[in-house]
């Protein structure tokens, strides 16, 4: 599988903050990673770096196995990061065709880029006289005008509202299907589980987890029971061969799984204990749960 | 090359107040012609620029050269407010994340400099030349490319202040700021000219110390022409003044600015790249 970025023990200190701390990871083409972390995570500044605008304290990093300069291989990425960053006083396709400059391609792509985001109509129209949704869209298609072999995103949602946030999200689909290799930063948990087959988990500049957001814990998902009898329900629950752990919470018991158990299955051992059930939930974890979990533990540890 | 000026130059270009200041200073430079129609009767007391010899050839270099000089500023406010709006837009962080190395980021910046600088004096020299032919007492041509130095001179200064202006820029990130660490240089240039004379007793010594100084050397570069004028040689001698100093571009104040052109720009590159945007 090709490399597109690969990042080995990166290191950034402003001052006394250590804002990433030996962060490792690489991305491979034709996939869509995210990098999840609460606000101040080094999120940012891990793009930064790559993104040639932030110098790294240690470690390294090399773009398409290192075969181009940092600022050669940025013009075949596409990215944007924290705000849209244009020139006010021109217009959308004006800002457009300087981009156009930058990375040395023909202003060929421009209207498509604009429509592609549907910006089209305002295309004359001069960049500060947009809403901050449009000022978005216009960043992606400024991201995408070199088709990029990957697409960063940082933060692409913030501050829109719902209706901005759902077209910005539709655009990313729609980049994903066609098999654009795509890195999202967001402190979005639920954003990141719509698009991402791939995550990277920071917390305070430690990464915490590498890999595919289904693995990012093994948990087989979890039983919410409830029943007259709590306390028959609970031992009932923890003598079973497949349950690992057992908590209560708001009056319910949660069982996590070691192993795959149908709910039905559940049903029926609960029944064969004389146990009739007034509740049962079956369900995944979320990539919410798994992160607060994750983060949890590690802070523990 | 052709394209990192063209991103430079679509920037100012596109930007209203910049192309404003632009079309004005050019304008301003064309009216030194109207210097020429100052005429001032009172009574028996006639005035008339034209006739006092300042455009005659070779004189005419000089004279423009030096008064030009003086729009400069309209210039490089530009300069100063490109650089900052960089910052303040956001764009500088762009520009690099679309694909601009930082040195071709500060390449585009300087060769903008130089452009501004070389059409500066080209205009200045065509309408010097059209000015001197219309009024100069001598057009030989001979006489009319005496002197021709005061031309490269001028390109030096400005080239040598608007790198300044870019540096004072990329230092202090907004343009209003940038133009206030300018003149506080001035003033601090002439502070330790007062200092050095006070401390050595010595006039012609501070004079000679400071001269090294970006903003002094380019002064001297283009010294004030009027004590050329034999109006003024004339005044001074019965005044009792034979030494009104010499007003020639001098090659030492040339080769001190280019030494602080590559000064700024070397900085400006280094500064760029230490720093986290």
């Amino acid at each position: 599988m090709e490399t597109i970025l690969s990042i080995k023990n990166l290191d950034k200190k402003y001052g006394a903050v250590h804002a990433v701390r030996n962060v490792s990871f690489e991305i491979h083409k034709g996939n869509v990673y995210g990098i999840l972390g609460p606000n101040g995570s080094g999120k940012s500044t891990t793009l930064g770096i790559v993104l040639n605008v932030v110098n790294r304290t240690g470690g390294d990093y090399a773009w398409f196995d290192g075969k181009l300069e940092t600022h050669e291989a940025l013009k075949k990425v596409g990215a944007i990061i924290e705000r849209p960053n244009f020139y006010p006083y021109m217009t959308a396709v004006q800002n457009l065709e300087l981009v156009c400059k930058i990375k040395s391609i023909p202003f060929s792509k421009v209207e498509e880029k604009l429509s592609l985001v549907g910006l089209l109509e305002r295309k004359d129209s001069k960049f500060r006289t947009f809403s901050l949704g449009m000022k978005q869209r216009l960043a992606i298609a400024s991201a995408l005008l070199n088709d990029p072999e990957i697409l960063i995103l940082d933060e692409p949602t913030n501050g829109l509202d719902p209706q901005g946030i759902h077209q910005i999200r539709d655009i990313i689909r729609k980049i994903a299907s066609m098999g654009t290799t795509i890195l999202l930063a967001s402190h979005l948990l639920d954003e990141v589980e719509k698009v991402c087959s791939h995550v990277v988990v920071l917390r305070k500049g430690e990464m915490l987890y590498s890999g595919s957001v289904d693995g990012m814990s093994s948990n087989e998902g979890f039983f919410e029971l409830e029943a007259s009898d709590m306390q028959a329900l609970k031992s009932a629950v923890e003598t079973h061969e497949a349950v690992e752990k057992v908590k209560e919470e708001n009056g319910k018991i949660i069982a996590y799984l070691k192993s795959g158990l149908h709910p039905s299955e559940m049903n029926r051992y609960l029944f064969s204990k004389n146990i009739a059930i007034c509740h049962l939930v079956f369900r995944k974890t979320s990539l919410e749960e798994q992160f607060l979990e994750l983060t949890n533990t590690q802070s523990k540890a | 090359m052709k394209r990192l000026l063209s991103i430079e130059l679509q920037k100012i270009w596109m930007n209203r107040s910049s192309k404003i200041l632009t079309i004005s200073y050019f304008v301003l430079l064309t009216a030194i012609a109207l210097v020429a129609s100052i005429k001032l009767d009172i009574g028996n007391f006639k005035f008339h620029l034209a006739d006092m010899g300042i455009f005659n050839f070779p004189y005419i270099w000089h004279f423009n050269t030096y008064i030009a000089s003086g729009f400069k500023l309209f210039l490089a406010v530009i300069i100063v407010s490109m650089m900052a709006n960089e910052y303040s837009y956001g764009t500088l962080k762009q520009n690099l994340i679309d694909g601009l190395s930082k040195k071709e980021f500060i390449t585009s910046k300087f060769l903008t400099v130089l452009v501004f600088a070389s059409v500066s004096s080209l205009f200045v020299f065509v309408v010097s030349l059209l000015l001197g032919l219309a009024f100069s007492s001598m057009n030989e041509l001979a006489v009319i490319f005496m002197r021709m130095e005061y031309i490269p001179a001028y390109f030096l200064k400005l080239a040598g202040f608007f790198s300044m202006c870019l540096f004072a820029g990329i230092l202090v990130k907004r343009s209003a700021f940038s133009l206030g660490f300018i003149i506080l240089w001035y003033i601090v240039e002439k502070l330790s000219w007062l200092l050095i004379w006070y401390l050595s007793n010595n006039r012609e010594l501070a004079s000679k110390a400071i001269s090294v100084l970006p903003l002094e050397s380019m002064s001297n570069l283009i010294k004030e022409p009027w004590t050329k004028l034999s109006v003024v040689r004339k005044a001074g001698n019965t005044l009792g003044i034979d030494d009104f100093g010499n007003s020639d571009v001098s090659i030492i104040a040339a080769l001190i600015v280019c030494f602080w052109i590559a000064f700024f720009v070397y900085f400006s590159y280094k500064i760029l790249e230490k720093r986290d945007l």
